[in-house]
């Protein structure tokens, strides 16, 4: 390991430590906004993980590894559980595979709110994108 | 609706799943796919029999109708392949357990395999042309890994080419497929077949299918596609290469039989005469490859380009005898080549090197493998009462009833040049003097274990070859349908 | 538009083709993204541009453009996303182990035998 010079990323530390929660925060908007509008799963998964490298860019791979113990491989494992698992319920109700339901129903904070087992699926896709995303970055990033 | 047809998929995918959780338990994980290969070889007999007795069996997944939604389908031929798969897989797993390195074992190896067949079944039962290029992709993607695994040098310099050549494909195929809507608006297999036949095939059709061709040909590995295979192949460990060997090329066959059979069958005197060439180009530059190696792991890697060529032979010919032949053989010649490439494995376990100059009198060392290497050697050349016999026979007499004489000639005389590179590997390594080998200590394995795995394949295709009557009803079930677009139609359009 | 369009992907294609063809690895791992851009625009493209609505479909719907293409796409930018991906670890992987990144180097034969 060669000695780093000295850099002064002050700036992009600050700003980061707000940004993050904010693309975190819009990236579930834009997951949940995904049933009737565009977005959705995917793009909701990058921009969560894009906060994520964020934090790499802007610290270094143990402080994030600190903040996030995650093992990302098994966060893909989970998601496939989710979104697979899913498609599969289908079956044990005699319904082709990836059949999906909903229903609509009156909640207290959301008011007349459809729930969709969709969202299962999505949140497989999500956990996926995150999982897969991180595991490339932290591989090419690990060996520097 | 029949939930049954995407068990073969969804089986090794949930397998697959849940291994990933066990990395660090290599004999959970074994035994697991184990059972979950046993489970997918009754499912896949089961499909078997209910596709013979109650037809095409489909699936619109999410519910949604064809043209519209996927359809999975499983016809005879599909449920054909996936039985001879799954047998393939399990026989591949049990060898793995004594051959593959510990490391590669922690590494995903089994998930991967997994997800290897979960393409390999999907692009067999697939209905929808877009979704075919889905589990190629799921179906590619598994096999980067696994030719990469391990890490050598030749690997991943092996790795690099095969990825190169896959993405340009698959770049290719997105290409046709998006032609292909624009001219038909539709991507559901039945519903392009009607659609084609009601345009009857305008040339831009046909120029869409000579770049399918392409497409699949790389994966198929024909004339002159094919030149990326034998160095890739080259790299990986035997169970690997085993699986690549025996599946991977196939589903580039199949995509073509069921492309060229049930889509673009309406202009055969131009597709399938470019198809006939570049099949009997094939086999001959097979044939001269099968001649020019001293390497056991190069012969057998140009003898599928060879097979390759006598089954993309039968489908340009195109007539009831010669498509027949071509599923008999190409059943025949997943099974014989992943018991083949099992075979010098051990081989090649047993003495250090894959040169046959350096081997020699095998045979005193181990009777057993050398008798079933004869037997595997003869059944892959075709002798009568060896499976590899009534797929050759129905594809030249095809061939001969549709007037191209030389073309079955020549595919005659492939199999005497077979015959003539896998006999010159039994004579090199298993006559003469016995040999000692001087091996590092730890490559001085127990390799009795490994006979189970290959006894069972070569068991099967031995079955194969003396039933081959009771396995022709099955089989010419399936050619019904590749002959009749209509019943393919039918089974998928009507379903509601 | 569509004419447009199609000499873009012809562009895109010829950029790609010439970069897959160099002897960089970087450059032809840029190439075959450019490639597999080129047959998404493909797609888009022959699913007919600009119909002036979204691609949802209600059962009273006046106008809405054909949704599949953008299925297919999608599906199709996922997949070249996890290839490509792929293909940089293992490009970075290769320069590491192998010591080079010229595709001429890499060619030789020299541990077969």
């Amino acid at each position: 390991m060669k000695t780093k010079p000295k850099t002064n990323d002050l700036i992009l530390q600050t700003v980061t430590k707000v940004a993050t929660f904010v693309i975190v925060l819009f990236s579930i908007h834009i997951f949940f906004a995904g049933h009737y509008t565009p977005g959705g799963g995917f793009i909701g998964g990058l921009m969560t993980s894009s906060a994520i490298i964020l934090l790499l860019l802007a610290f270094d791979l143990k402080t994030v590894k600190a903040i996030l113990p995650v093992n990302y491989l098994l966060l893909v494992a989970v998601g496939l559980v989710f979104s697979v698992g899913t498609g599969t319920g289908a079956l044990f109700f005699d319904a082709p595979f990836l059949t999906h339901a909903f229903e609509y129903f009156d909640l207290p904070l959301f008011g007349h709110t459809s729930l969709h087992t969709a969202v299962l699926f999505d949140t497989g896709v999500y956990l996926v994108v995150i999982g897969v995303t991180m595991t490339i970055i932290q591989t090419i990033g690990e060996s520097e | 609706m029949n939930n049954f047809v995407i068990l073969p998929i969804l089986i090794p995918l949930l397998t697959g799943i849940f291994l990933i959780f066990l990395t660090r338990k290599v004999n959970v994980q074994r035994i697991v796919s184990l059972i979950s290969a046993i489970i997918s070889i009754v499912i896949a007999f089961t499909l078997v029999i209910e596709v013979k007795t109650d037809g095409i069996q489909v699936l619109q997944a999410s519910n949604w109708d064809a043209p519209f939604g996927i359809s999975i389908v499983a016809d005879m031929l599909s449920a054909l392949l996936v039985l001879v798969t799954s047998i393939i897989v399990f026989s591949v797993l049990i060898y793995s357990f004594k051959h593959i390195d510990a490391d590669r074992e922690k590494f995903f190896y089994y998930p991967l395999v997994q997800f290897l067949i979960v393409g390999v079944n999907g692009a067999f039962l697939t209905g929808d042309i877009f979704n075919l290029f889905v589990f190629f992709e799921v179906m590619l993607m598994s096999s980067y890994v696994l030719l990469v695994i391990g890490g050598t040098k030749i690997q991943l310099r092996e790795t690099i080419k095969y990825l190169l050549v896959n993405v340009i494909a698959s770049a290719l195929f997105v290409v046709a497929v998006a032609l292909l809507y624009s001219v038909v608006g539709t991507l559901n297999i039945a519903d392009l077949s009607q659609r084609i036949a009601e345009v009857e095939q305008p040339a831009i059709i046909t120029a869409i299918a000579i770049l399918f061709l392409v497409v699949f040909g790389l994966k198929g590995a024909i004339f002159p596609l094919y030149v990326w295979m034998p160095g890739s192949y080259y790299a990986p460990p035997i169970p690997i290469l085993a699986l690549f060997g025996a599946l991977l090329t196939k589903v580039g066959i199949y995509s073509i039989l069921r492309t060229f059979t049930t889509l673009f069958y309406h202009q055969p005197e131009y597709t399938h005469s470019i198809m006939l060439y570049l099949s009997i180009l094939t086999i001959i530059f097979g044939c001269i490859g099968v001649m020019a190696y001293m390497d056991v792991k190069k012969i057998i890697i140009y003898n599928i380009v060879v097979a390759i060529g006598v089954i993309l032979f039968g489908i340009s010919v195109m007539n009831t005898e010669a498509i027949a032949g071509s599923v008999m053989y190409t059943l025949h010649d997943m099974l014989i080549k992943s018991a083949l490439f099992l075979l010098i494995g051990v081989m090649i376990a047993k003495t250090g090197t894959s040169n046959i100059k350096r081997m020699g009198g095998l045979m005193h060392h181990n009777p057993l493998l050398g008798w079933m290497f004869f037997i595997a050697a003869i059944s892959l050349a075709g002798v009568p009462p060896f499976s590899g016999f009534a797929g050759k026979l129905m594809i030249i007499q095809g061939a001969f009833k549709a007037g191209h004489y030389a073309g079955g000639i020549i595919v005659l005389f492939s199999s005497l040049i077979v015959l003539y590179s896998v006999m010159r590997i039994f004579i090199y390594a298993f006559w003469g003097e016995k040999k000692e080998y001087d091996l590092a200590p730890e490559q001085k394995k127990d390799n009795r274990f490994l006979m189970l795995p290959i006894g069972i394949l070569i068991a099967v295709s031995i079955a194969y070859g003396i039933g081959t009557e009771a396995v022709y009803t099955y089989v010419s079930d399936a050619v019904q349908v590749l002959m009749n677009p209509s019943d393919y139609i039918q089974a998928v359009l009507k379903e509601g | 538009m569509e004419i447009l369009m199609s000499v873009v992907i012809g562009i895109l294609f010829t950029i790609a083709t010439y970069l897959v063809l160099s002897k960089s690895l970087l450059r032809i791992i840029v190439g075959t993204g450019l490639l597999s851009h080129a047959a998404h625009l493909l797609i888009l493209t022959m699913g007919g541009l600009k119909q002036g609505a979204v691609p949802i479909l209600s059962e009273n719907a006046n106008s809405y453009v054909d949704p599949l293409p953008q299925a297919l796409i999608l599906t199709a930018i996922v997949i070249s996303f996890g290839v490509t991906s792929f293909f940089l670890v293992l490009a970075y992987r290769s320069y590491q182990e192998l010591g080079t990144d010229n595709m001429d180097e890499l060619r030789g034969n020299k541990s077969y035998e």
